[in-house]
């Protein structure tokens, strides 16, 4: 039987170091690695993430040589200087048009997969996913009330729209954890995970009235619950940045801590760890990065679930290689995911929530089903 | 060495949902001791050992290794105490080797990431343990016995004076029980272990504790050596059985054999195979 740590192709699986020289312990042998993010599968991740750039880039009405599109992309790193052969019109479509939303693509995904790893690693749940707290509810709420009074218009990163869904997914999370929280100050995983069904039941409620009281609005809000990624050059990129950067700083930061955290929260105590607090920070880093990526491509559903379950597949299951892969895949995915929904029905672009649905449940699918074989 | 006991309970009461399930317990355990706490079903054995981790509220003092517990970070605690649970939380998938460098967290950064030094240290104690082929394994995969000695390395790991065993032996067979209590013992001399356990089997505790203490509706109403508070009348009147106690004048030790009350060992009227028989002869017969 396989392990889940020693996935098939690049998966390093647990290697083993030479020896080293005895220092107090009595050991024999060679010594066996910790499970860690070994530079093979962050090789990996940078490697999807670059493919899915390069195919988001090169693709659209205007077909680009891919391999143009690559040469143009390295031409602006620093102390590379190449001729990419793209006029000067292809290179306005690459950096103005085309870069800006391949990006935004990637750094949405990246966060949503990387908060839905954080949201499973905090509550020792593989079904939980950036949406578990009731920030979809919210942010659906918030949207929908920037629409109906006529607040926003949907253009721009600075539009009432991902204003209003931000702060409603916030209010949401907050109320939820909040509410979890008992008179004397105890509350668990448990008490939070429900508290977060009854705030995005009563939050889904809300909105559908104030939906059904505005009909005519609800084609516009119906696209924004679908999920988008629409841009006005690089404001909603960066938008983005500082959520992208700081949370996923304090994720990855935690890996660690989560690892234990997979022991429950008494034997983490019993490690000198401080479950709470712990869960409290990365929720909370989390739950920022959901927010700011709903609030700028509206409810992308599936990617914060299954990206962290397809790296669980394959790369094993500590927090460790989780984390950061699903940062690096998750943003590929989307990138590619959002190549599909321009290109399917083009000139029409279909909205990307079906996509990552219908495109990543069956490739889910097939890995659950090769890795259960083997 | 120490001249503080290793352990020291000072009228430790403890409520859990408003009803009363250790009271007024006061118990000095010394340094480099084996204490065996028994007592029946709900006596609050186990919630006694949780007030040396600190997960419980309590009342009284608790002092570990002369430091009042209350004082002590969570951080602190886990450098003086390794507990292995009853129940152990498996996390799914995880490595032997990454599961027992997890005791390593005590002594790690905010990162807890794990140094070379943490990684020898691990692979130490898997080897005395004899665990070493299993370091690339599945926790999840192995045997009861497997895994209650991986358990056990990952509490030794964390290099701790005093190691707490909730009911160590309680998943194993009497071969496996036998051998994870002698690598206790063996180790408590290695290392100079003070060593709390919690357990069911009297024998074992009369066999491998310096100190018994008994308790009963959360109250301590024994304690004292293995020849001193195993006794019959004692056995008698806290678990309502007959036992005999044979005590080894040698080392101290003592068998505890339990027997059904007198008035109550009557054979059955009907004896079970003569019920069952017509029934299996009928399902043959389909």
């Amino acid at each position: 039987m396989t392990t889940a740590t020693d996935g098939p192709g690049l998966a390093t699986g647990p290697s083993v170091a030479p020896v080293e020289p005895p220092d107090g312990d009595d050991i024999v042998g060679a010594l066996p690695a910790a499970t860690d993010l070994s530079p093979r599968w962050l090789l990996a991740g940078l490697a999807a993430v670059a493919v899915a750039t390069v195919v988001g880039i090169a693709t659209g009405p205007v077909s680009l040589p891919l391999h143009r599109v690559a040469v143009e992309l390295l031409d602006h790193l620093p102390l590379v200087s190449l001729d990419s052969g793209l006029s000067s019109t292809q290179r306005a479509i690459v950096w103005e048009i085309r870069t800006p939303r391949v990006v935004l693509g990637l750094l949405v995904g990246a966060l949503l997969a990387g908060s839905g790893a954080g949201y499973q690693g905090v509550f020792r749940n593989p079904l939980a996913d950036p949406y578990l707290l009731g920030i979809a509810a919210g942010a659906g709420l918030g949207a929908t009330l920037a629409i109906v009074t006529g607040a926003g218009d949907g253009v721009g990163a600075f539009d009432a729209i991902p204003m209003f869904a931000f702060i409603g997914a916030l209010v949401a999370v907050a109320m939820a954890a909040a509410l979890s929280v008992r008179r004397d100050g105890s509350g668990g995983p448990a008490t939070l995970i429900l508290a977060g069904v009854a705030v995005a039941a009563f939050f889904t409620a809300a909105q559908t009235y104030v939906q059904q009281r505005h009909a005519e609005t609800l084609r516009q809000v119906y696209a924004w619950i679908l999920g988008r990624l629409s841009t006005s050059g690089w404001d909603e990129v960066l938008l983005l940045l500082p959520y992208a950067l700081i949370c996923g700083a304090v994720l990855v930061l935690a890996v660690g801590a989560l690892d234990v955290l997979a022991v429950g929260d008494d034997e983490a105590r019993a490690l000198g760890l401080h479950p709470r607090r712990i869960r409290m920070v990365v929720l909370v880093a989390a739950s920022l990065a959901t927010a700011a990526a709903v609030a700028v491509s509206g409810l992308i559903g599936f990617v914060g679930l299954v990206v962290p379950h397809g790296v669980r597949l394959v790369a094993g299951v500590s927090n460790r290689r989780v984390i950061p892969l699903s940062f690096l895949f998750g943003g590929a995915f989307l990138a590619l995911a959002d190549v599909l929904a321009r290109t399917v029905q083009a000139p029409a672009e279909l909205p990307i929530g079906v996509i990552t649905a219908f495109v990543g449940a069956p490739f889910f699918l097939w890995i659950l089903r090769s890795r259960s074989m083997a | 060495m120490s001249t503080h006991p290793a352990i020291s309970w000072r009228d430790v009461g403890v409520e859990l949902g408003g009803s009363t399930v250790v009271s007024d317990v006061s118990l000095d355990v010394p340094t480099g001791a084996w204490l065996s706490l028994i007592g029946p079903n709900g006596a609050g054995k186990t919630t006694l050992v949780r007030t040396l981790g600190g997960t419980v509220d309590h009342a009284g003092d608790v002092e570990l290794l002369g430091r009042d517990g209350r004082g002590l970070s969570v951080r602190d605690r886990a450098r003086q105490l390794a507990v292995v649970p009853q129940h152990p939380v498996i996390p799914p998938g995880m490595r032997v080797f990454d599961y027992v460098l997890l005791g390593r967290a005590p002594h790690q950064g905010l990162r807890c990431a794990s140094s070379l030094q943490d990684r020898r240290r691990s692979l130490a104690v898997l080897q005395r343990l004899g665990l070493e082929d299993f370091a690339d394994r599945r926790v999840d995969t192995l045997s009861g016995g497997e895994r209650q000695r991986v358990v056990l390395a990952r509490a030794l790991v964390q290099d701790t004076p005093v190691l707490v065993l909730d009911e160590p032996t309680a998943a194993l067979d009497v071969g496996h029980q036998l051998e994870v209590l002698e690598l206790i013992a063996d180790l408590r001399t290695e290392r100079e272990l003070t060593i709390v356990t919690t357990v069911h089997d009297l024998t074992v505790a009369g066999q491998f504790a310096d100190i018994v203490a008994v308790l009963a509706d959360g109250r301590l109403v024994a304690a004292g050596t293995p020849t001193e508070v195993l006794t019959p009348d004692v056995i008698g009147a806290h678990w309502g059985v007959e036992a005999s106690c044979d005590v080894d004048t040698e080392d101290g030790s003592v068998t505890v054999t339990v027997r059904r009350r007198k008035e109550q060992r009557r054979r059955p009227a009907t004896p079970a195979t003569t019920e069952l028989a017509p029934h299996a002869t009928e399902e043959d017969h389909r």
